[in-house]
């Protein structure tokens, strides 16, 4: 029963679709349990994150992060590979963006600095993609079980470097001094005042994000090296056969989702905080990983799904006012949830699906 | 100089603990071809059950039987995903974490209104020291009676259990029929299903023998050490414990000495942080906190030795197509 039999519309729509269904079904389960109304929650949720533009700007800021995150483990989905580091390489990616940040910020205006903060965010990033790709590669050692450990190696660095080295003298925070306007994104409300986003720290960043989402698109379906991952990710024992070199797309594959985590940074510091701190990634690396699955590993489905988590993250702390026991956590439950239903458990409908539609394929394959 | 050592024994055994329960609790999962990083989550929801448990029924038993009862019901939902369903097993896992993450911390935070915590744990709800005979008597005899006094006596029941639970492991699977079929579904599933057993069947058994081990650990964390649960109190040991499976190449005594290891390296973190070492000058908290992460990638390097997972560990068994 493979997927082969189901119309096309049903694979990329209606199974999706089902299995959404669900997480939020049992999302509004929790919410119950808790003693709240699910439709008031859903009310809030909607009006709080899409409902006036403020909440909107917020629900774009956080979607520009989710969509470099989601990017970064689409592209090495498409290898076959699962890059659960996406964490740790944006904490690391903050890095280059601190330091083209600091070193230009007070001689130069923002557009100069940009192109050099994608490059220092990308080249971060990668870099710490880089040891757990050569060593599936080379050693074959798993990249899910490496990219874990150097998530949790790339904390304490962080906070090593953040702590010890690259601290404002005479602050207790750890963290960089703040940027002047040359290391500053524009936010979106200076640049189109009439859209009222007020406060919303949506930023230019938003562009960036969207630019990287047709190069993947670009990289992936129509340039040779895209043709030889996504070969290499259907069936690598071929691919090899093809001539396709594995060690190659090992580690190029990890170097590209590596560098698109590293610049979710750029939102981050260089759109909003203005400064590197400690612990300024809070989870959007793993996110990246429901949002791929929800967004089948295309960008298109990926912006979409990062404008879903943006929702979930506004409205989320919309919700936590309006309703205070639904506190924040309720976001993880239904990010999980949503991972649980689209990725794990993506298979659960399809058998019944499949009954459903066979008979009727049945009958105009007769006629036909 | 002496005391100060039998103290490091002393953290390093409390410390290992957890580490080490969740780490055989892998070795089960993993053996059977399951791969389980929903360990970290697995043990905050049986952190949570145990000190929500605990603290309403002032007993620290049934507080453990509730740790124990939420994560084999989350490895039984790790096992109808990715046995049944033949789902991706990582992602599985990372859905196993996020949900103990938020659920653990909202329902905390709608019963107790602690944010997120449970309240302290009264008499009886938490798990007390056991002192061994004459613990007091010979703690003045040199070298052997502070070790005898402070690090094998005047542990918490959970510790015993966790140091006993090595040889247990070691003799289940390399000295039984369930550990040989266990080891073999992981290896050659295609093997085992045509010898007539139930590859579906053992895998569940695995992963329920890992939920158990799992409760023990994160039932430690709020019973034993802790008293109560606090949000996020497993803080990474989970992972910690996949990195000491890995290192310990999937064997049980490899991992008791690993799990030893990574619980010394938090101890001597703690102790050694602001002391000046001769030679090398201070050395920070952090180095401690990454060296297990580190070794672990460094024998993944292949520079120690090579850890060669359980052959089909992550590949979902799937009979002939019909």
């Amino acid at each position: 029963m493979s997927g082969g039999q189901l119309p096309r519309w049903v694979d990329l729509g209606l199974i999706p679709f089902l299995n959404l269904s669900a997480a939020f079904l049992v999302s509004g389960l929790v919410v119950i349990l808790i003693g709240e109304n699910p439709l008031d929650a859903v009310k809030v949720l909607l009006w709080g994150s899409l409902g006036y533009a403020e909440g909107f700007g917020f629900t774009l800021f956080y979607a520009t992060n989710f969509i470099f995150t989601g990017l970064a483990v689409a592209v090495a989905f498409h290898a076959g590979l699962f890059n659960i580091g996406g964490e740790g390489q944006a904490y690391v990616g903050g890095l280059g963006v601190a330091f083209a940040c600091l070193a230009l910020d007070q001689y130069v205006p923002w557009y100069v600095t940009l192109p050099f903060a994608i490059l220092g965010s990308a080249a971060m990033g990668a870099a710490w993609a880089f040891i757990p790709a050569w060593l599936q590669a080379k050693r074959g050692s798993h990249v899910v079980i490496t990219t874990i450990m150097f998530n949790y190696i790339s904390f304490s660095f962080m906070v090593y470097l953040l702590g010890n080295v690259l601290k404002k003298p005479g602050s207790m925070q750890n963290e960089t001094r703040t940027f002047e306007d040359g290391g500053r994104l524009p936010f979106l409300n200076d640049v189109f005042p009439s859209f009222g986003f007020g406060y919303a720290p949506v930023n230019l960043s938003l562009f960036v994000a969207l630019a990287a989402c047709v190069a993947v698109w670009f990289l992936i379906w129509r340039t040779k090296l895209g043709y030889e991952i996504r070969s290499f990710g259907a069936n690598a024992t071929a691919a090899v056969y093809a001539g396709i070199s594995p060690v190659r797309i090992i580690v190029v594959t990890m170097l590209i989702s590596g560098g698109l985590a590293g610049m979710m940074a750029i939102n981050e510091i260089m759109g909003s905080q203005h400064r590197l701190l400690i612990d300024f990634v809070t989870g959007y690396g793993f996110v990246g990983i429901a949002v791929a699955l929800m967004g089948r590993a295309h960008p298109v489905g990926i912006i979409l799904a990062a404008v879903l988590f943006g929702m979930l993250y506004q409205g989320g702390a919309e919700l936590s006012f309006e309703m205070p026991n639904i506190t924040r956590d309720m976001i993880i439950v239904i990010q999980g949830l949503v991972i649980l239903f689209a990725g794990a458990l993506e298979h659960m409908f399809r058998p019944a699906i499949v009954r459903f539609f066979t008979p009727s394929q049945a009958l105009a394959a007769k006629e036909a | 100089m002496f005391e100060t050592i039998i103290l490091m024994m002393d953290a390093t055994i409390r410390v290992s603990t957890p580490l080490l329960l969740a780490c055989l609790a892998g070795l089960y999962s993993e053996r059977s071809g399951v791969v389980d990083i929903g360990l970290e989550g697995k043990m905050l929801g049986a952190a949570f059950g145990a000190g929500a448990v605990a603290y309403i029924t002032a007993n620290a038993w049934l507080g453990l039987l509730a740790g124990i009862s939420v994560s084999v019901l989350l490895s039984l939902l790790h096992g109808f995903a990715s046995i049944s369903n033949r789902g991706n097993q990582i992602v599985s896992g990372v859905a196993i974490n996020f949900l103990a993450a938020g659920l653990t911390a909202l329902l905390g935070q709608t019963w107790f209104r602690q944010g997120g915590r449970t309240p302290s744990l009264p008499d009886g709800g938490r798990f007390t020291e056991i002192v061994w005979p004459f613990a007091e008597q010979v703690r003045n005899i040199p070298i052997i009676g502070p070790f005898y006094a402070e690090v094998l006596s005047g542990h918490k029941i959970l510790v015993y259990v966790a140091f006993l639970a090595v040889p247990l492991t070691w003799w289940i699977l390399f000295r039984t029929r369930f550990g040989l079929r266990l080891r073999a579904v992981g290896e050659n599933p295609a093997a085992v299903d045509t010898a007539g057993i139930s590859v579906v069947w053992m895998r569940y058994r695995a992963v329920i023998a890992c939920g158990i081990l799992c409760g023990v650990a994160g039932s430690y964390l709020s019973i034993a050490v802790g008293s109560g649960f606090g949000v996020n109190m497993t803080a990474g040991q989970g992972f910690m414990a996949l990195a000491a499976l890995i290192f310990a190449k999937w064997k049980p005594v490899s991992a008791m000495f690993t799990c030893l290891l990574f619980g010394f390296l938090d101890a001597a973190g703690t102790r050694l942080q602001g002391v000046e070492i001769w030679l090398i000058g201070e050395v920070p908290l952090q180095v401690f906190q990454a060296l297990p992460y580190v070794l672990t990638v460094v024998l993944l390097a292949g520079f120690i030795g090579k850890a060669i997972p359980p052959k089909a560990a992550g590949i979902p068994y799937l009979k002939e197509r019909s």
